[in-house]
């Protein structure tokens, strides 16, 4: 039998993960204030537009695709004869 | 060089013809060298006009080579050589003859500089792709290959009638930039805009691409919409019409990817939406910005092959590619997740990736010409491609929770196959001068500044973080087995309704029109019938009379000869006596 990985069985390592995850995310905020945002439009210039906009984006996306599903969700057999 | 007898597009289709004969590892090598003998022609061609072949008194053009053609053309033949490398075991020659034939047609169109070779090549490629549809072998495969091969049919009709009107106006068959104006014009755009799956004449591809075999999806996802692309670069660009559709490409279907069961299919959904990056790309057609949709083109054309690739690697191994069925296949098949994973981080334009250094060209183009809205829309879209391909592909299928299925790592060959293009998509983030070099115009752009790293960072990772809580929270769409509609309703379920009433109206129609018609051809029948009837008897009572018949044998004869005439059963030498006894009497009246 070929041996599995297991790696994410361990609820430990998912922990660990997300952890890194967060202190990448905080990282990424830190890091702003180290580099020049030359934006060509003036929302670039707020801090963290970007960390917004992508949260508020996929939030949205979320959502409002679970109200698209009520109006276009159909039976897997909808197109069978 | 020998290698430069033959156009590109022909060493693929001719060489196709022999593959059924060969067996084994000599047909591998052919299969895998047919390629590479391409790619060297390609690379000691020189800029300029070959292969031109007299054809009626017109020039046809079958190897217009420009920085343009010639970068399309490296993708394109890089790609066969993935997707054949991918496909080595298979062994149906339908699909390798067809897979090569459609390679072949598809830079036949790219090098095609007359509009001649271009439509020809243009419908060996729907013909030759839709064998690959088909190549599965099941009743749903056969439908949408036959809906697929319809659509085309009809865009190439659009092409062709655009086609004929411009050889009219312009005298010539050669053809560059057009641009909108006129019908020809639009004909033409109709034409390629809907074999790029432009919204909203792009229902043929979430239908028809996710119904090919493993392998043979992987061909597909590359051709079809990339030439499209390359042939709007070259004959609208700046077309303002490009940056409504593609802004609706990068957007619309990023809805469906989320809600999408088949993971295939979600897939086809994102191609449409990198598919949008380009047009808009186009529509803004600012030389930053037409370079990073050629350069967005070829990266794509190989994480989308990678992705699929990923994805087929699973269909075989597991029989199952539905978000609801798998799941947790990293730990038997984790080579395979790891290179899902670089397609992801490539399509998602992580920095490092291929994705960042072309799609960061064509949202900067965007915001050179301080097209806000168009900036936003493809910001947001950049968060949508993060949720479906970056985290839903790779997580549903090797993370998720875990359908207990412990498949087997696919083939080496596959394994090789998918090694080769993640390290391409590495490559290309990385050295991305090489790539640069190869665009149509001079290229003065830095992928790799601070506040672009960090901005994009930003973006991708506080999606992510989003998708993190909304999973944990159950806030996350589920995962739900089923269909979503789709504009091919107009023609799958409409269509039927149509059917369906036209049936029901214009056949009772028929049936009133049908009563109506037989009523007065049945009534003047039986008035030229009872005529011809009573002509006769006018004409043989005075016969009889004269021969001496009276009363009741006159009216036995009298009766007999009205019913054998109503009836047709005169014999026949009567009957013609009484045609023409009413001849006569016609002419003597007359």
């Amino acid at each position: 039998m070929k041996k599995e990985l297991t790696i994410f069985d361990n609820p430990k390592n998912v922990k660990r993960l997300r952890m890194g995850f967060f202190i990448a995310l905080v990282l990424l905020l830190i890091a702003e204030s180290f580099v020049e945002m030359h934006g060509e439009f003036a929302v670039e210039h707020f801090y963290g537009f970007y960390a917004v906009y992508g949260f508020i984006s996929y939030v949205l996306l979320i959502f409002v695709a679970k109200v698209l599903r009520k109006f276009i969700m159909r039976r897997e057999d909808y197109y069978d004869h | 060089m020998i290698t430069n007898m033959l156009p590109p597009a022909l060493i693929f289709v001719l060489g196709a013809i022999l593959i059924p004969f060969l067996r084994g590892k000599v047909k591998a090598v052919y299969m895998l060298a047919l390629p590479v003998v391409v790619f060297i022609t390609l690379l000691n061609l020189s800029l300029g006009n070959t292969w031109i072949v007299e054809f009626w008194g017109y020039e046809l053009i079958m190897g217009r080579i420009d920085k343009l053609s010639l970068v399309f053309a490296y993708a394109f033949t890089i790609m066969a050589f993935l997707g054949i490398l991918f496909a080595l075991q298979v062994k149906d020659n339908l699909q390798h003859v067809s897979g090569f034939i459609y390679a072949g047609s598809t830079l036949g169109v790219v090098l095609a500089g007359d509009f001649l070779s271009l439509y020809i090549f243009w419908e060996i490629m729907a013909v030759s792709s839709t064998f690959l549809i088909i190549a599965s072998r099941t009743r749903a495969s056969r439908e949408a290959g036959f809906r697929y091969i319809l659509v085309h049919l009809i865009g190439g009709l659009f092409l062709l009638a655009g086609i004929v009107l411009y050889i009219q106006k312009t005298g010539t068959i050669a053809f560059d930039y057009i641009g909108l104006d006129g019908i020809e014009s639009y004909l033409i755009f109709i034409g390629i805009a809907l074999n790029a799956a432009a919204i909203p004449l792009h229902a043929w591809l979430p239908d028809a691409y996710p119904m090919g075999t493993p392998t043979s999806t992987v061909f597909l996802s590359a051709f079809t919409t990339k030439s499209a692309v390359y042939l709007l670069i070259r004959t609208f660009p700046g077309a303002d019409i490009l940056l409504v559709i593609g802004a609706l490409m990068v957007s619309l279907p990023i809805f469906y990817a989320v809600l999408e069961n088949d993971i295939r299919r979600v897939l086809a959904y994102s191609l449409m939406n990198q598919v949008g990056f380009m047009l808009v790309g186009i529509g803004i057609g600012t030389e930053l910005a037409l370079n990073g949709a050629v350069a967005h083109a070829f990266c794509h054309i190989i994480y989308k092959a990678l992705l699929f690739m990923a994805a087929g690697s699973v269909l075989q191994m597991t029989g199952k590619i539905k978000c609801t069925e798998i799941g947790g296949l990293y730990k038997t098949m984790p080579l395979t997740c790891l290179f899902c994973l670089v397609g992801a981080a490539s399509i998602s334009a992580f920095p490092l990736f291929s994705g960042f250094v072309s799609k960061s060209m064509i949202i900067s183009a965007s915001a050179h010409e301080k097209i806000f809205l168009i900036w936003m829309v493809l910001q947001f879209a950049s968060t949508g491609v993060v949720d479906h391909a970056g985290i839903k592909v790779p997580f549903f299928t090797f993370f998720g929770h875990d359908s207990g299925i412990r498949a087997k790592e696919p083939p080496l060959n596959m394994l090789f196959a998918m090694g080769i293009a993640a390290a391409l998509c590495v490559g290309l983030g990385v050295f991305y001068q090489p790539l640069y070099n190869l665009l149509p115009f001079p290229v003065h752009y830095e992928p790799y500044t601070g506040a672009h790293v960090v901005g994009q960072l930003q973006l991708l990772m506080f999606g992510a973080l989003a998708f993190t809580l909304l999973i944990l929270s159950g806030y996350y769409v589920p995962e739900v087995r089923s269909k979503n509609l789709d504009a091919d309703w107009t023609y799958r379920k409409f269509g039927r309704f149509a059917y369906k009433l036209l049936d029901k109206g214009l056949n009772s129609l028929n049936r009133i029109s049908e009563g109506v018609l037989m009523g007065i051809v049945k009534s003047v029948v039986s008035f030229f019938n009872r005529a011809a009837a009573n002509i006769a008897l006018f004409l043989s009572v005075n016969i009889w009379l004269l021969l001496g018949y009276r009363d009741k044998r006159l009216e036995i004869k009298k009766n007999r000869l009205y019913n054998d005439i109503m009836q047709g059963t005169l014999p026949i030498g009567i009957g013609a006596a009484v045609a023409i006894s009413f001849i006569l009497l016609v002419f003597l009246l007359t």
